[in-house]
């Protein structure tokens, strides 16, 4: 690979090593290693703050931290674990897989993609700089504690003067610019970008589940920005919006807040069950299991996500017709959800199956997932979740759908691809114990919630008295998070030890069906050579594997073309100061709304308009790799 | 916006439309639910007046149907500048634009006398839910329109020589679809606010 020449007549930065490489870069494949990263930094967080959590509740009466402590605990675990870890983990799969995936040198937009990454950082940095504040000064209340769904008017300048909700709401609308970006990004790329011949059903799973995750995304976040925008303008600039003495209605706050939310668990679930519909088929040796069947279920879960944002509100009085609609509408979902276990256990059945660690988590997260599905379609009922609503049965329910599902599907994608993303097999003896670690210690810990929940021990509650039989499952779910912290633990230690071994992985260690497996591992800067040709889905099994009975036979010339050295020069686009610049600017525009200060307004505002100017008229850029070198 | 991908990908895109223009479709669909959610505000708490002054006590129709009818004017203007540069007629194009953007200016310096008089007659962000909504709503769509006026400004920049030509309608068009976005909006808007309020 050589570096030929650049474009433009603005220079473009060109560093390929170093920090300036990382900062101004717009490989989707870098941008997802910088996702995952920076997500995994912010899982550990959150998880102190559970850990912190737990350890407050092993015993009744315990004073390990205080209330206050207690509640800014459990607000910045759940934001943090779903804004700054999940999500932005599975973005990282989606930055490096799916230009991979559908044959596609890059995404559509790759300046946009690193806005996107550094206005996450932005955002992230920008919620938990509070900590920073509140040891400056303890008395400003700076750490949000109004809970991760911010309900008015807990969140009104009555009830929480301190800066908390202000970070949290200005935090929210930064992190909330770059998804919305990705959404863009990433149906155009879908929708545009695909390799010759790979029509929208012969992409693999994992695609499909990004499409609808992204269409989610663009039609959800609007919702909690304008209710964002609005709890900002009420306690900045006095609006009345959720001000109750002047007419506002707090259960609006819950209606557009939910309108997002739930759509928003199925960004956190979607891109999950893609992922282990990638590694079932590849370790069971099989297609998977009715593939359009999967490919509808997607969407239609996606579609019904908006139709049931209301069973969040049953104990809010709306009277019983609202009731009974939204919960049919989400007993309806169970439906497609359903549809999905199936297959994977179809996938499975009659497969050769292999059992490595990346099928173990897949396992482990059809197990717990399904859990997490009963329950939730328990609280779908009604008169059933009166008897749940803001007990510990909920707290179980959302842990079982977002470690059991998410966090197992993450941890298993991290070990299937993890010889594709940095050319090294993670160690299996050590993985298999991670993951039994995990999974014992996950179900260890959340568990107990189920028979604490029915006993009636409520959320949010920073302690209990002794004497209402909670104390014994609360001791067994704090053992079990010390044992899922060991499991993670493992992990990181497995993670160390395969960085320091020499990169050297072939290209296809699992024997796997998708085509980022036919290039080299990792991937060179362009993924492909020569753009494949897609005549079939799961088209590089079948060059492995022909099938004549199904009508599908090998092409030994498109086969060795996977290899083959490009005619052409491949024009990669520029690297780029201006993302950085951009989610830098809107980072200070934010401090500037925290302290309603012009001055960090003006620099932020600055920084924003020479960023997006500088981005318009930056020129082409870019570098052309010529033919003549080896990546393999 | 990249301007590579108008003279790349778009005989290369697998539906045929250019990178740039499905993106900025699928941002004008969220822009959609934006203003949906935030007129939703507005309605829900419609008759809320409190204290302050109601719609009909503040709204002078005759202005605000002027100031609407350069609005939709301007997108007119805009249809022109497209045309025009997609045609090759360069500095007509790069006429129309200025025309659109000197006709936005007109609309927000028509909002900026229509808030500053309401906020005389009593009615402020504070002074009741109407004020609050009335504001926030009509504010967030001034400000769409002001990000309007400084793209085809910029456009001017971007074609300060030899004009808009067809090597940089691609541009314009990007930009039309945005200014008649913004248009569209505020007919629904005014439709809305101010119509339906004579009409009850």
């Amino acid at each position: 690979m050589a570096i030929a020449k650049t474009l433009g007549f603005i220079p473009r930065p060109t560093a390929q090593t170093g920090f300036v490489s990382w900062l101004t870069t717009v490989d989707h494949k870098r941008i997802g290693i910088l996702y995952g990263m920076t997500a995994f930094i912010f899982f550990l967080m959150g998880g102190f703050e559970a850990f912190m959590i737990r350890l407050q509740l092993m015993k009744p009466g315990l004073s390990v931290v205080t209330a206050d402590t207690f509640n800014a605990l459990f607000t910045m675990h759940a934001t943090t674990m779903i804004f700054l870890a999940i999500m932005p983990m599975l973005a990282a799969f989606m930055n490096f897989l799916l230009p991979l995936h559908i044959g596609a040198r890059d995404v559509a937009f790759p300046r946009l993609n690193a806005f996107s990454y550094w206005s996450y950082l932005g955002g992230g940095l920008f919620i938990n700089t509070s900590w920073v504040m509140q040891l400056i000064e303890p008395a400003g209340r700076a750490i949000p504690d109004s809970g991760w769904f911010g309900y008015a008017n807990l969140t009104s300048v009555n009830f929480s003067g301190g800066m908390g909700p202000d970070f949290w709401t200005i935090g929210l609308l930064l992190l909330g610019i770059g998804t919305l970006v990705s959404g863009f990004n990433f149906i155009v790329t879908i929708l545009n970008m695909r390799a010759p011949g790979m029509t929208l059903m012969k992409m693999p799973i994992f695609s499909w589940t990004t499409l609808v995750t992204s269409v989610l995304v663009i039609f959800s976040f609007p919702a909690i920005t304008v209710a964002l925008l609005m709890l900002m303008f009420d306690r900045t600039f006095e609006a009345n919006f959720f001000n109750v003495a002047a007419g506002g209605s707090v259960v609006f706050w819950q209606h557009l807040f939910w309108t997002f939310g739930h759509p928003e668990v199925y960004i956190l679930i979607l891109p999950a069950m893609g992922i282990v519909s990638e590694i079932l088929p590849t370790f069971s040796r099989k297609p998977l299991f009715g593939y359009s069947v999967m490919v509808f279920s997607t969407a239609l879960i996606g579609f019904m996500g908006f139709t049931v944002w209301s069973h969040h509100m049953f104990a809010v009085g709306m009277g019983p017709v609202v009731n009974t609609i939204f919960g049919l509408t989400t007993m309806a979902i169970a439906i497609p959800t359903g549809v999905k276990i199936f297959n994977w256990l179809s996938t499975m059945w009659g497969g050769r199956v292999k059992i490595t660690t990346a099928m173990l988590f897949a396992l482990g997260f059809i197990m717990c997932f399904t859990i997490g599905g009963l329950s939730g379609f328990m609280h779908a009922l009604p008169p059933s979740d009166a008897q749940q609503t803001d007990t510990y049965f909920i707290v179980a329910h959302i842990h079982y759908v977002l470690i059991g599902g998410s966090i197992f599907a993450i941890f298993g994608g991290i070990y299937y691809w993890f010889p594709k993303i940095f050319g090294r097999l993670m160690d299996e003896k050590l993985g298999k114990w991670n993951f039994w670690m995990m999974f014992a210690g996950f179900n260890l810990f959340a568990f107990p919630f189920h028979f604490l929940g029915l006993m009636g021990m409520p959320r949010r509650i920073y302690t209990y008295a002794p004497g209402y039989g909670f104390e014994f499952w609360n001791l067994v779910s704090t053992i079990g998070v010390w044992v899922l912290t060991l499991g993670i633990l493992l992990f990181i230690m497995n993670f160390v030890q395969t960085m320091r071994k020499p990169i050297g992985t072939a290209r296809d260690p699992w024997d796997a069906r998708t085509l980022e497996w036919t290039t080299a591992s990792p991937p060179p800067v362009h993924n492909y050579d020569v753009i494949p040709q897609v005549a079939v889905r799961d088209e590089f099994w079948y060059q492995k594997y022909p099938d004549p009975e199904h009508g599908v036979v090998a092409n030994t010339k498109k086969a060795a073309g996977y290899g083959a050295h490009p005619e052409h020069g491949i024009h990669m686009p520029g690297q780029s100061f201006m993302p950085a610049l951009v989610a830098a600017g809107i980072t200070v525009l934010g401090y500037g709304l925290l302290f309603t200060s012009i001055v960090p307004a003006a620099i932020g505002v600055v920084g924003i308009l020479a960023g997006v100017f500088g981005w318009a008229f930056e020129g082409d850029g870019g570098t052309v790799l010529e033919a003549a070198g080896g990546d393999d | 916006m990249s301007h590579e991908t108008v003279h790349e990908h778009v005989e290369m895109t697998n539906t045929g439309i250019d990178n740039r223009k499905l993106g900025f479709w699928l941002f004008l669909s969220s822009e959609t639910v934006f203003f949906a959610c935030l007129l939703v505000g507005y309605l829900v708490y419609h008759g809320q007046n409190g204290q302050g002054p109601s719609p009909k006590d503040v709204f002078e129709l005759p202005l605000t149907s002027l100031s609407t009818f350069v609005l939709l004017m301007s997108s007119l203007a805009m249809v022109l500048g497209v045309f025009s540069a997609q045609q090759g007629q360069a500095k007509a194009a790069r006429g129309w634009v200025l025309a659109t953007a000197l006709m936005g200016l007109t609309f927000l310096g028509f909002q900026a006398y229509e808030f500053t008089t309401f906020y005389h007659e009593g009615l402020t962000l504070s002074s009741s839910l109407f004020g609050t909504t009335f504001f926030v709503l009509t504010g967030f769509h001034g400000a769409h329109v002001a990000v309007g006026v400084l793209w085809l400004l910029s456009l001017l920049f971007h074609g300060r020589k030899g004009g808009l030509g067809q090597d940089k309608a691609g541009d314009v068009e990007v930009a039309g679809l945005y200014w008649h976005f913004v248009d569209i909006v505020w007919i629904v808007l005014f439709t809305v606010i101010y119509l339906l309020e004579a009409a009850i």
